[in-house]
Protein backbone atom coordinates (compact mmCIF):
# COMPACT_ATOMS: atom_id res chain seq x y z
CA UNK A 1 0.00 0.00 0.00
CA UNK A 2 2.82 2.45 0.96
CA UNK A 3 4.39 1.36 -2.30
CA UNK A 4 1.19 2.39 -4.15
CA UNK A 5 1.14 5.83 -2.45
CA UNK A 6 4.40 6.85 -3.02
CA UNK A 7 3.88 6.13 -7.15
CA UNK A 8 0.72 7.93 -6.32
CA UNK A 9 2.48 11.09 -4.93
CA UNK A 10 5.40 10.88 -7.08
CA UNK A 11 3.36 10.97 -10.53
CA UNK A 12 1.41 14.07 -8.99
CA UNK A 13 4.51 15.25 -8.29
CA UNK A 14 5.50 15.14 -11.64
CA UNK A 15 1.87 16.37 -13.41
CA UNK A 16 2.73 19.79 -11.30
CA UNK A 17 6.07 19.28 -12.58
CA UNK A 18 5.16 19.32 -15.77
CA UNK A 19 2.84 22.26 -15.61
CA UNK A 20 5.42 24.01 -14.85
CA UNK A 21 7.97 23.00 -17.73
CA UNK A 22 5.02 24.05 -19.35
CA UNK A 23 5.07 27.64 -18.09
CA UNK A 24 8.34 28.32 -18.52
CA UNK A 25 8.32 27.02 -22.05
CA UNK A 26 10.87 29.22 -24.37
CA UNK A 27 9.94 30.68 -27.52
CA UNK A 28 13.49 31.62 -28.56
CA UNK A 29 12.03 33.35 -31.88
CA UNK A 30 9.95 35.68 -29.84
CA UNK A 31 12.40 36.46 -26.90
CA UNK A 32 15.56 37.51 -29.91
CA UNK A 33 12.93 39.96 -31.40
CA UNK A 34 10.48 40.40 -28.16
CA UNK A 35 12.34 44.15 -28.41
CA UNK A 36 11.78 44.76 -32.31
CA UNK A 37 7.84 43.54 -31.75
CA UNK A 38 7.21 45.99 -28.60
CA UNK A 39 8.41 48.72 -30.95
CA UNK A 40 5.99 47.78 -33.95
CA UNK A 41 3.35 47.67 -31.30
CA UNK A 42 3.91 50.72 -29.83
CA UNK A 43 4.32 52.34 -33.02
CA UNK A 44 1.31 50.72 -34.31
CA UNK A 45 -0.72 51.97 -32.03
CA UNK A 46 -0.11 55.70 -32.31
CA UNK A 47 -0.09 55.19 -35.97
CA UNK A 48 -3.90 54.05 -35.57
CA UNK A 49 -4.40 56.53 -32.29
CA UNK A 50 -3.97 59.80 -34.20
CA UNK A 51 -6.84 59.46 -36.46
CA UNK A 52 -9.17 57.45 -33.88
CA UNK A 53 -8.78 60.77 -31.58
CA UNK A 54 -9.18 62.94 -34.45
CA UNK A 55 -5.88 64.77 -34.37
CA UNK A 56 -4.67 66.78 -36.71
CA UNK A 57 -1.11 65.69 -38.56
CA UNK A 58 -0.28 69.64 -37.35
CA UNK A 59 -0.94 68.68 -33.74
CA UNK A 60 0.44 65.15 -33.70
CA UNK A 61 2.06 63.86 -36.65
CA UNK A 62 1.92 59.77 -37.62
CA UNK A 63 5.03 57.69 -37.23
CA UNK A 64 4.48 56.84 -40.99
CA UNK A 65 4.02 60.65 -41.90
CA UNK A 66 7.69 61.23 -39.90
CA UNK A 67 8.96 58.79 -41.47
CA UNK A 68 8.07 60.17 -44.97
CA UNK A 69 8.96 63.19 -44.12
CA UNK A 70 13.13 62.00 -43.25
CA UNK A 71 13.00 60.60 -46.50
CA UNK A 72 12.11 63.38 -48.26
CA UNK A 73 14.41 65.56 -46.26
CA UNK A 74 17.26 63.63 -45.61
CA UNK A 75 19.44 65.99 -47.61
CA UNK A 76 18.67 69.23 -45.36
CA UNK A 77 18.51 66.88 -41.91
CA UNK A 78 22.21 65.53 -43.26
CA UNK A 79 23.32 68.95 -43.89
CA UNK A 80 22.31 70.26 -40.48
CA UNK A 81 23.28 66.92 -38.63
CA UNK A 82 26.84 67.10 -40.06
CA UNK A 83 27.18 70.82 -38.37
CA UNK A 84 25.82 69.20 -34.69
CA UNK A 85 28.01 65.94 -35.24
CA UNK A 86 30.88 68.06 -35.84
CA UNK A 87 30.51 69.76 -32.88
CA UNK A 88 29.13 67.08 -30.25
CA UNK A 89 32.45 64.96 -31.59
CA UNK A 90 34.90 68.05 -31.36
CA UNK A 91 33.18 69.11 -27.47
CA UNK A 92 33.45 64.98 -26.44
CA UNK A 93 37.14 64.73 -28.04
CA UNK A 94 38.15 68.11 -26.06
CA UNK A 95 37.08 66.30 -22.81
CA UNK A 96 38.56 63.14 -23.64
CA UNK A 97 41.97 65.08 -24.36
CA UNK A 98 41.63 67.64 -20.89
CA UNK A 99 39.60 65.19 -18.95
CA UNK A 100 42.37 61.86 -19.02
CA UNK A 101 45.81 63.98 -18.13
CA UNK A 102 43.28 65.81 -15.66
CA UNK A 103 41.95 62.01 -14.35
CA UNK A 104 46.18 61.05 -14.25
CA UNK A 105 46.90 64.02 -12.08
CA UNK A 106 44.33 63.78 -9.73
CA UNK A 107 45.42 59.91 -9.28
CA UNK A 108 49.28 60.24 -9.11
CA UNK A 109 48.96 63.87 -7.09
CA UNK A 110 47.54 63.43 -3.40
CA UNK A 111 47.75 67.42 -3.37
CA UNK A 112 46.28 67.58 -6.71
CA UNK A 113 43.49 65.51 -5.90
CA UNK A 114 43.22 67.79 -2.17
CA UNK A 115 43.25 71.45 -4.45
CA UNK A 116 41.26 70.23 -7.69
CA UNK A 117 38.25 67.57 -6.34
CA UNK A 118 36.28 70.45 -4.57
CA UNK A 119 36.21 72.63 -7.36
CA UNK A 120 35.37 70.10 -9.72
CA UNK A 121 32.01 68.89 -7.40
CA UNK A 122 31.28 72.52 -7.19
CA UNK A 123 31.08 73.13 -11.27
CA UNK A 124 29.42 70.04 -11.45
CA UNK A 125 26.56 71.50 -9.47
CA UNK A 126 26.65 74.24 -12.06
CA UNK A 127 23.76 73.71 -14.49
CA UNK A 128 25.99 73.63 -17.32
CA UNK A 129 22.85 74.54 -19.75
CA UNK A 130 22.58 78.02 -17.78
CA UNK A 131 25.80 78.55 -19.20
CA UNK A 132 24.64 78.56 -22.43
CA UNK A 133 23.48 82.31 -22.54
CA UNK A 134 26.89 83.39 -21.33
CA UNK A 135 28.79 80.95 -23.96
CA UNK A 136 27.39 82.67 -26.94
CA UNK A 137 27.66 86.19 -25.27
CA UNK A 138 31.63 85.48 -25.07
CA UNK A 139 32.18 83.02 -28.02
CA UNK A 140 29.52 84.30 -30.68
CA UNK A 141 27.18 82.54 -32.93
CA UNK A 142 29.42 80.23 -34.27
CA UNK A 143 30.36 76.63 -33.46
CA UNK A 144 32.55 77.68 -30.55
CA UNK A 145 29.70 78.23 -27.83
CA UNK A 146 28.43 74.84 -28.75
CA UNK A 147 31.80 73.07 -28.35
CA UNK A 148 32.44 74.57 -25.57
CA UNK A 149 29.18 72.98 -23.89
CA UNK A 150 29.20 69.91 -25.15
CA UNK A 151 32.89 69.99 -23.79
CA UNK A 152 31.73 71.37 -20.37
CA UNK A 153 28.81 68.61 -19.88
CA UNK A 154 30.69 65.36 -20.94
CA UNK A 155 33.71 66.27 -19.21
CA UNK A 156 33.23 65.50 -15.22
CA UNK A 157 31.98 61.80 -16.17
CA UNK A 158 34.90 61.23 -17.95
CA UNK A 159 37.35 62.64 -15.46
CA UNK A 160 35.27 60.76 -12.46
CA UNK A 161 35.27 57.41 -14.27
CA UNK A 162 38.93 57.04 -15.39
CA UNK A 163 40.00 58.25 -11.46
CA UNK A 164 37.52 55.81 -10.26
CA UNK A 165 38.83 52.92 -12.71
CA UNK A 166 42.31 53.60 -11.74
CA UNK A 167 41.68 53.57 -7.96
CA UNK A 168 39.69 50.49 -7.97
CA UNK A 169 43.00 48.80 -8.93
CA UNK A 170 44.06 45.46 -6.99
CA UNK A 171 47.13 46.80 -5.04
CA UNK A 172 48.49 43.11 -5.47
CA UNK A 173 48.82 43.34 -9.19
CA UNK A 174 50.88 46.07 -8.85
CA UNK A 175 53.34 43.96 -6.01
CA UNK A 176 53.47 41.41 -8.94
CA UNK A 177 54.80 43.34 -11.76
CA UNK A 178 56.86 45.34 -9.55
CA UNK A 179 58.33 41.69 -8.09
CA UNK A 180 58.72 41.28 -12.01
CA UNK A 181 60.78 44.51 -11.96
CA UNK A 182 58.39 46.72 -13.72
CA UNK A 183 58.87 50.79 -13.31
CA UNK A 184 55.81 52.70 -13.03
CA UNK A 185 55.39 53.63 -16.52
CA UNK A 186 55.29 49.73 -17.41
CA UNK A 187 53.03 49.04 -14.69
CA UNK A 188 50.99 52.07 -15.73
CA UNK A 189 50.39 50.36 -19.35
CA UNK A 190 50.57 46.85 -18.76
CA UNK A 191 48.19 46.83 -15.94
CA UNK A 192 46.97 50.63 -14.29
CA UNK A 193 45.82 51.31 -17.84
CA UNK A 194 43.78 47.91 -19.44
CA UNK A 195 42.07 47.42 -15.38
CA UNK A 196 40.93 50.36 -15.78
CA UNK A 197 39.78 50.70 -19.35
CA UNK A 198 36.18 49.31 -18.62
CA UNK A 199 34.94 52.09 -16.44
CA UNK A 200 37.01 54.86 -18.56
CA UNK A 201 34.62 53.85 -21.33
CA UNK A 202 31.48 53.43 -19.20
CA UNK A 203 31.97 57.22 -18.56
CA UNK A 204 32.62 58.06 -22.44
CA UNK A 205 29.57 56.31 -23.30
CA UNK A 206 27.71 58.90 -20.63
CA UNK A 207 29.63 61.48 -21.80
CA UNK A 208 29.18 60.96 -25.37
CA UNK A 209 25.40 61.18 -24.52
CA UNK A 210 26.00 64.11 -22.66
CA UNK A 211 28.05 65.45 -25.43
CA UNK A 212 24.72 65.31 -28.11
CA UNK A 213 22.69 67.49 -25.33
CA UNK A 214 24.87 70.22 -25.24
CA UNK A 215 25.91 70.90 -28.49
CA UNK A 216 21.82 70.89 -29.05
CA UNK A 217 21.16 73.35 -26.13
CA UNK A 218 24.02 75.27 -27.51
CA UNK A 219 22.00 75.22 -30.57
CA UNK A 220 18.45 76.25 -29.21
CA UNK A 221 20.13 79.70 -27.53
CA UNK A 222 21.56 81.19 -31.36
CA UNK A 223 22.64 79.21 -34.04
CA UNK A 224 22.65 79.41 -37.55
CA UNK A 225 22.77 75.72 -38.69
CA UNK A 226 22.21 72.93 -36.90
CA UNK A 227 19.40 70.06 -35.76
CA UNK A 228 18.58 72.23 -32.65
CA UNK A 229 18.42 75.19 -34.92
CA UNK A 230 16.62 73.00 -37.71
CA UNK A 231 13.83 72.26 -34.84
CA UNK A 232 13.55 75.55 -33.86
CA UNK A 233 12.61 76.70 -37.45
CA UNK A 234 10.28 73.88 -38.09
CA UNK A 235 8.56 75.13 -34.29
CA UNK A 236 8.59 78.61 -36.00
CA UNK A 237 6.78 77.26 -38.73
CA UNK A 238 4.15 75.20 -36.87
CA UNK A 239 5.86 72.58 -38.63
CA UNK A 240 5.16 69.45 -36.19
CA UNK A 241 6.40 66.43 -38.67
CA UNK A 242 9.62 67.94 -39.42
CA UNK A 243 10.16 68.90 -35.68
CA UNK A 244 9.34 65.51 -34.76
CA UNK A 245 11.93 64.11 -37.94
CA UNK A 246 14.64 66.49 -36.12
CA UNK A 247 14.12 64.85 -32.65
CA UNK A 248 14.49 61.37 -34.69
CA UNK A 249 17.55 62.54 -36.16
CA UNK A 250 19.27 63.90 -32.87
CA UNK A 251 18.94 60.55 -31.04
CA UNK A 252 19.57 58.94 -34.30
CA UNK A 253 23.21 60.93 -34.47
CA UNK A 254 23.62 59.61 -29.85
CA UNK A 255 22.90 56.44 -30.55
CA UNK A 256 25.14 56.13 -33.55
CA UNK A 257 27.62 57.96 -31.71
CA UNK A 258 27.15 55.57 -28.59
CA UNK A 259 27.36 52.36 -30.60
CA UNK A 260 30.80 53.49 -32.31
CA UNK A 261 32.02 53.82 -28.68
CA UNK A 262 31.06 50.41 -28.20
CA UNK A 263 32.66 48.79 -30.57
CA UNK A 264 36.05 50.37 -30.42
CA UNK A 265 35.50 49.45 -26.33
CA UNK A 266 34.79 46.29 -27.81
CA UNK A 267 38.07 46.14 -30.05
CA UNK A 268 40.10 46.96 -27.04
CA UNK A 269 39.00 45.61 -24.14
CA UNK A 270 38.40 41.97 -22.85
CA UNK A 271 35.19 41.82 -21.01
CA UNK A 272 35.64 39.88 -17.77
CA UNK A 273 32.17 38.38 -17.69
CA UNK A 274 31.79 37.43 -21.28
CA UNK A 275 32.41 33.61 -20.74
CA UNK A 276 31.00 31.60 -23.33
CA UNK B 1 67.03 15.86 -15.32
CA UNK B 2 65.46 17.29 -18.42
CA UNK B 3 65.22 21.18 -20.19
CA UNK B 4 63.36 22.72 -17.55
CA UNK B 5 65.41 22.04 -15.21
CA UNK B 6 67.19 24.73 -13.22
CA UNK B 7 69.73 25.35 -11.00
CA UNK B 8 68.76 26.43 -6.86
CA UNK B 9 70.07 30.03 -5.86
CA UNK B 10 71.69 30.19 -3.06
CA UNK B 11 70.00 32.76 -0.33
CA UNK B 12 71.85 34.14 2.70
CA UNK B 13 69.87 36.42 5.17
CA UNK B 14 72.10 38.18 7.77
CA UNK B 15 70.86 40.15 10.92
CA UNK B 16 67.45 41.26 8.63
CA UNK B 17 65.01 43.45 9.76
CA UNK B 18 62.37 45.53 9.07
CA UNK B 19 60.44 48.24 11.56
CA UNK B 20 57.55 49.70 10.85
CA UNK B 21 57.08 53.71 11.46
CA UNK B 22 53.83 54.10 12.65
CA UNK B 23 52.38 58.10 14.09
CA UNK B 24 52.52 56.94 17.64
CA UNK B 25 55.38 56.61 19.50
CA UNK B 26 56.19 53.11 19.08
CA UNK B 27 57.39 51.70 16.28
CA UNK B 28 55.85 48.09 15.45
CA UNK B 29 58.84 45.67 14.36
CA UNK B 30 57.72 43.35 11.89
CA UNK B 31 60.94 41.38 11.31
CA UNK B 32 63.64 41.33 14.30
CA UNK B 33 67.18 40.15 14.08
CA UNK B 34 66.98 37.34 11.42
CA UNK B 35 69.67 35.20 10.21
CA UNK B 36 69.25 32.27 7.89
CA UNK B 37 70.75 30.37 4.86
CA UNK B 38 68.75 28.67 2.46
CA UNK B 39 70.98 25.81 0.67
CA UNK B 40 70.96 25.75 -3.19
CA UNK B 41 67.84 23.60 -4.15
CA UNK B 42 65.94 23.03 -0.59
CA UNK B 43 62.17 23.60 -0.52
CA UNK B 44 61.86 25.32 2.79
CA UNK B 45 58.55 26.41 4.59
CA UNK B 46 57.70 29.05 6.99
CA UNK B 47 55.03 28.48 9.09
CA UNK B 48 52.99 31.19 11.57
CA UNK B 49 50.02 32.78 12.46
CA UNK B 50 49.14 36.50 10.80
CA UNK B 51 51.50 39.46 11.91
CA UNK B 52 54.59 37.02 12.67
CA UNK B 53 56.43 38.44 10.00
CA UNK B 54 56.51 36.27 7.07
CA UNK B 55 55.10 38.17 4.75
CA UNK B 56 57.19 40.81 5.48
CA UNK B 57 60.09 38.31 4.76
CA UNK B 58 58.48 37.76 1.25
CA UNK B 59 58.43 41.44 0.59
CA UNK B 60 61.87 41.72 1.42
CA UNK B 61 63.04 38.94 -0.77
CA UNK B 62 61.23 40.08 -3.52
CA UNK B 63 62.19 43.07 -3.72
CA UNK B 64 58.85 45.27 -3.29
CA UNK B 65 60.57 46.97 0.19
CA UNK B 66 63.71 47.69 1.93
CA UNK B 67 65.38 46.35 5.07
CA UNK B 68 65.57 48.61 8.26
CA UNK B 69 68.98 46.83 8.68
CA UNK B 70 70.98 43.77 7.23
CA UNK B 71 71.21 42.50 3.78
CA UNK B 72 70.10 39.46 1.88
CA UNK B 73 72.35 38.01 -1.12
CA UNK B 74 71.34 35.67 -3.66
CA UNK B 75 74.25 33.67 -4.82
CA UNK B 76 76.29 36.11 -3.16
CA UNK B 77 74.89 39.13 -4.49
CA UNK B 78 73.19 41.43 -2.53
CA UNK B 79 69.87 42.31 -3.82
CA UNK B 80 68.30 45.71 -3.21
CA UNK B 81 65.34 45.91 -6.02
CA UNK B 82 63.53 43.06 -7.51
CA UNK B 83 65.95 40.06 -8.52
CA UNK B 84 65.77 38.71 -11.96
CA UNK B 85 66.00 35.08 -10.37
CA UNK B 86 63.23 35.44 -8.34
CA UNK B 87 60.12 34.20 -8.80
CA UNK B 88 56.88 35.23 -6.95
CA UNK B 89 53.35 33.22 -6.67
CA UNK B 90 51.06 35.24 -4.54
CA UNK B 91 47.96 33.95 -2.64
CA UNK B 92 45.35 34.80 -5.59
CA UNK B 93 46.88 34.13 -8.63
CA UNK B 94 46.74 37.54 -10.31
CA UNK B 95 45.92 36.61 -13.53
CA UNK B 96 45.61 39.90 -15.93
CA UNK B 97 41.88 39.10 -17.41
CA UNK B 98 42.24 40.36 -20.44
CA UNK B 99 45.23 38.63 -21.66
CA UNK B 100 45.38 34.76 -22.77
CA UNK B 101 47.07 32.17 -19.98
CA UNK B 102 49.95 31.96 -22.50
CA UNK B 103 50.25 35.75 -22.45
CA UNK B 104 49.98 35.94 -18.71
CA UNK B 105 52.97 33.29 -18.52
CA UNK B 106 55.04 35.96 -20.51
CA UNK B 107 54.08 38.68 -18.91
CA UNK B 108 57.87 38.82 -17.15
CA UNK B 109 59.43 38.59 -19.97
CA UNK B 110 57.43 41.94 -21.83
CA UNK B 111 58.36 43.75 -18.46
CA UNK B 112 61.81 42.53 -19.01
CA UNK B 113 62.05 43.53 -22.31
CA UNK B 114 63.45 39.68 -23.59
CA UNK B 115 62.31 38.48 -26.85
CA UNK B 116 59.23 36.63 -26.19
CA UNK B 117 58.89 34.23 -29.24
CA UNK B 118 62.16 33.03 -27.58
CA UNK B 119 60.11 32.07 -23.90
CA UNK B 120 57.26 30.74 -26.44
CA UNK B 121 57.73 27.17 -25.91
CA UNK B 122 59.12 27.17 -22.34
CA UNK B 123 55.91 28.91 -21.53
CA UNK B 124 54.06 25.52 -23.73
CA UNK B 125 56.39 23.14 -22.03
CA UNK B 126 55.27 25.00 -18.39
CA UNK B 127 52.07 24.13 -19.15
CA UNK B 128 52.06 20.67 -20.00
CA UNK B 129 53.76 20.09 -16.73
CA UNK B 130 51.35 21.84 -14.46
CA UNK B 131 48.76 19.32 -16.74
CA UNK B 132 46.94 22.64 -18.86
CA UNK B 133 48.38 21.54 -22.20
CA UNK B 134 46.02 23.24 -24.54
CA UNK B 135 45.08 25.68 -22.33
CA UNK B 136 47.43 28.29 -24.12
CA UNK B 137 44.90 30.57 -25.66
CA UNK B 138 41.83 30.34 -23.06
CA UNK B 139 41.07 33.60 -21.00
CA UNK B 140 41.88 33.24 -16.80
CA UNK B 141 37.89 33.38 -16.63
CA UNK B 142 37.88 30.31 -18.38
CA UNK B 143 39.75 28.20 -15.47
CA UNK B 144 38.96 27.09 -12.08
CA UNK B 145 40.30 28.60 -8.94
CA UNK B 146 43.03 25.72 -9.23
CA UNK B 147 43.48 25.77 -12.93
CA UNK B 148 44.50 29.64 -12.45
CA UNK B 149 46.75 28.84 -9.88
CA UNK B 150 48.84 26.69 -11.80
CA UNK B 151 48.89 29.26 -14.58
CA UNK B 152 50.86 31.93 -12.29
CA UNK B 153 52.98 29.17 -10.73
CA UNK B 154 54.13 28.94 -14.58
CA UNK B 155 54.31 32.73 -14.97
CA UNK B 156 56.35 32.43 -12.14
CA UNK B 157 58.55 29.62 -13.20
CA UNK B 158 58.89 31.09 -16.92
CA UNK B 159 62.20 33.07 -16.37
CA UNK B 160 63.63 29.86 -14.98
CA UNK B 161 64.00 31.74 -11.55
CA UNK B 162 66.54 29.99 -8.97
CA UNK B 163 64.61 30.84 -6.11
CA UNK B 164 60.38 31.00 -5.93
CA UNK B 165 58.74 32.89 -3.42
CA UNK B 166 55.39 31.33 -3.18
CA UNK B 167 53.07 33.57 -0.05
CA UNK B 168 50.14 30.91 1.13
CA UNK B 169 49.61 29.92 -2.63
CA UNK B 170 46.58 27.37 -1.70
CA UNK B 171 45.39 29.19 0.72
CA UNK B 172 42.27 30.59 -1.69
CA UNK B 173 41.65 26.75 -2.86
CA UNK B 174 39.12 24.06 -1.59
CA UNK B 175 40.66 21.55 0.38
CA UNK B 176 40.91 18.70 -1.92
CA UNK B 177 41.89 21.12 -4.82
CA UNK B 178 44.68 22.13 -2.54
CA UNK B 179 45.51 18.73 -1.84
CA UNK B 180 46.13 17.88 -5.52
CA UNK B 181 48.04 21.10 -5.87
CA UNK B 182 50.87 19.90 -3.13
CA UNK B 183 51.45 17.26 -4.76
CA UNK B 184 51.81 18.47 -8.40
CA UNK B 185 54.17 21.16 -6.55
CA UNK B 186 56.25 18.65 -5.35
CA UNK B 187 56.53 16.33 -8.30
CA UNK B 188 57.64 20.02 -9.55
CA UNK B 189 60.18 20.78 -7.82
CA UNK B 190 61.90 17.25 -7.92
CA UNK B 191 62.15 17.95 -11.44
CA UNK B 192 63.44 21.65 -11.55
CA UNK B 193 65.53 21.27 -8.34
CA UNK B 194 64.99 25.35 -7.74
CA UNK B 195 65.17 26.92 -4.28
CA UNK B 196 61.47 27.35 -2.80
CA UNK B 197 60.93 29.47 -0.23
CA UNK B 198 57.10 28.50 0.94
CA UNK B 199 55.00 30.72 3.01
CA UNK B 200 52.24 29.30 4.89
CA UNK B 201 49.37 29.09 7.72
CA UNK B 202 49.09 25.33 7.51
CA UNK B 203 51.71 23.21 9.51
CA UNK B 204 50.39 19.93 7.45
CA UNK B 205 51.36 21.42 3.96
CA UNK B 206 54.91 22.95 5.43
CA UNK B 207 55.65 19.80 6.89
CA UNK B 208 54.87 17.89 3.84
CA UNK B 209 56.50 19.74 1.32
CA UNK B 210 59.89 21.14 2.98
CA UNK B 211 63.09 19.96 3.84
CA UNK B 212 62.94 22.75 6.39
CA UNK B 213 60.68 24.51 8.14
CA UNK B 214 60.80 27.78 10.04
CA UNK B 215 58.14 28.65 12.81
CA UNK B 216 58.04 31.90 13.32
CA UNK B 217 56.29 34.01 15.79
CA UNK B 218 55.06 37.64 16.37
CA UNK B 219 56.10 41.29 18.00
CA UNK B 220 58.77 40.54 16.99
CA UNK B 221 59.01 38.97 14.33
CA UNK B 222 61.35 35.83 14.44
CA UNK B 223 62.24 32.08 13.93
CA UNK B 224 61.18 30.14 17.28
CA UNK B 225 62.35 27.11 15.67
CA UNK B 226 64.53 26.01 12.81
CA UNK B 227 63.55 22.41 12.05
CA UNK B 228 65.16 19.92 9.42
CA UNK B 229 62.27 17.37 7.58
CA UNK B 230 63.57 14.36 7.37
CA UNK B 231 61.11 12.16 5.33
CA UNK B 232 61.89 10.45 2.01
CA UNK B 233 60.42 11.69 -1.14
CA UNK B 234 58.41 11.53 -2.66
CA UNK B 235 55.99 12.18 -0.06
CA UNK B 236 52.40 10.57 -0.44
CA UNK B 237 49.62 12.73 1.15
CA UNK B 238 47.85 9.84 2.68
CA UNK B 239 50.87 8.04 3.69
CA UNK B 240 53.40 10.92 4.91
CA UNK B 241 50.06 11.87 7.22
CA UNK B 242 50.36 8.35 9.12
CA UNK B 243 54.10 8.17 9.29
CA UNK B 244 55.56 8.45 12.86
CA UNK B 245 57.90 10.74 12.13
CA UNK B 246 55.93 13.16 10.26
CA UNK B 247 53.53 13.22 13.06
CA UNK B 248 56.27 14.00 15.55
CA UNK B 249 57.59 17.44 13.56
CA UNK B 250 53.59 18.32 13.57
CA UNK B 251 53.78 17.70 17.68
CA UNK B 252 57.18 19.87 17.76
CA UNK B 253 55.12 22.99 15.56
CA UNK B 254 51.73 22.57 17.74
CA UNK B 255 53.57 22.27 20.93
CA UNK B 256 55.31 25.88 19.84
CA UNK B 257 52.37 27.61 19.26
CA UNK B 258 50.58 25.95 21.99
CA UNK B 259 53.23 27.41 24.24
CA UNK B 260 53.13 31.24 22.69
CA UNK B 261 49.48 30.92 22.90
CA UNK B 262 48.94 30.96 19.13
CA UNK B 263 46.62 27.95 19.45
CA UNK B 264 44.79 27.50 22.79
CA UNK B 265 43.76 24.16 23.89
CA UNK B 266 40.30 23.55 25.68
Amino acid sequence: MAGTDAIGAGSAQAKRGGKMARKKVRAPWLERYSALLLAAVLLGAWQAAVPLAGLSEFVLPTPLAIATRIVGELPLLANHAYVTLFEVVSGFAMAVLIGIPLALLIFYSRAFERAIYPILVALQTVPKVALAPLLVLYLGYGWAPKITLAFLISFFPIVISTVVGLQSLDKNLVYLVRSMGANEWQTFFKVRLPAALPNIFGGFKVAISLAVIGAVIGEYVAAERGLGYLQLQANSLFDTTLNFATVVAISGLGVTLYFVIDFIESRVTYKRDSAK
Amino acid sequence: MNALSQAGAAVDISRLSKTYKTREEDDVVALGNIDVRFEPGSFVAVVGPSGCGKSTLLSLLAGLTGATTGTIAIDGETISKPHPKIGVVFQSDLLLYWRTVIENILLPIEIKRLDVAKYRSRAEELLVQVGLEGFGNKYPSELSGGMRQRVAICRALIQEPGLMLMDEPFGALDALTREQMIMDLQAMWLRLGNTVLFITHGIDEAVFLADRVLVMSPRPGRVDLDLKIDIPRPRQWGRTHEDKAYQGYVRQIRDIFEAKGVLVAH
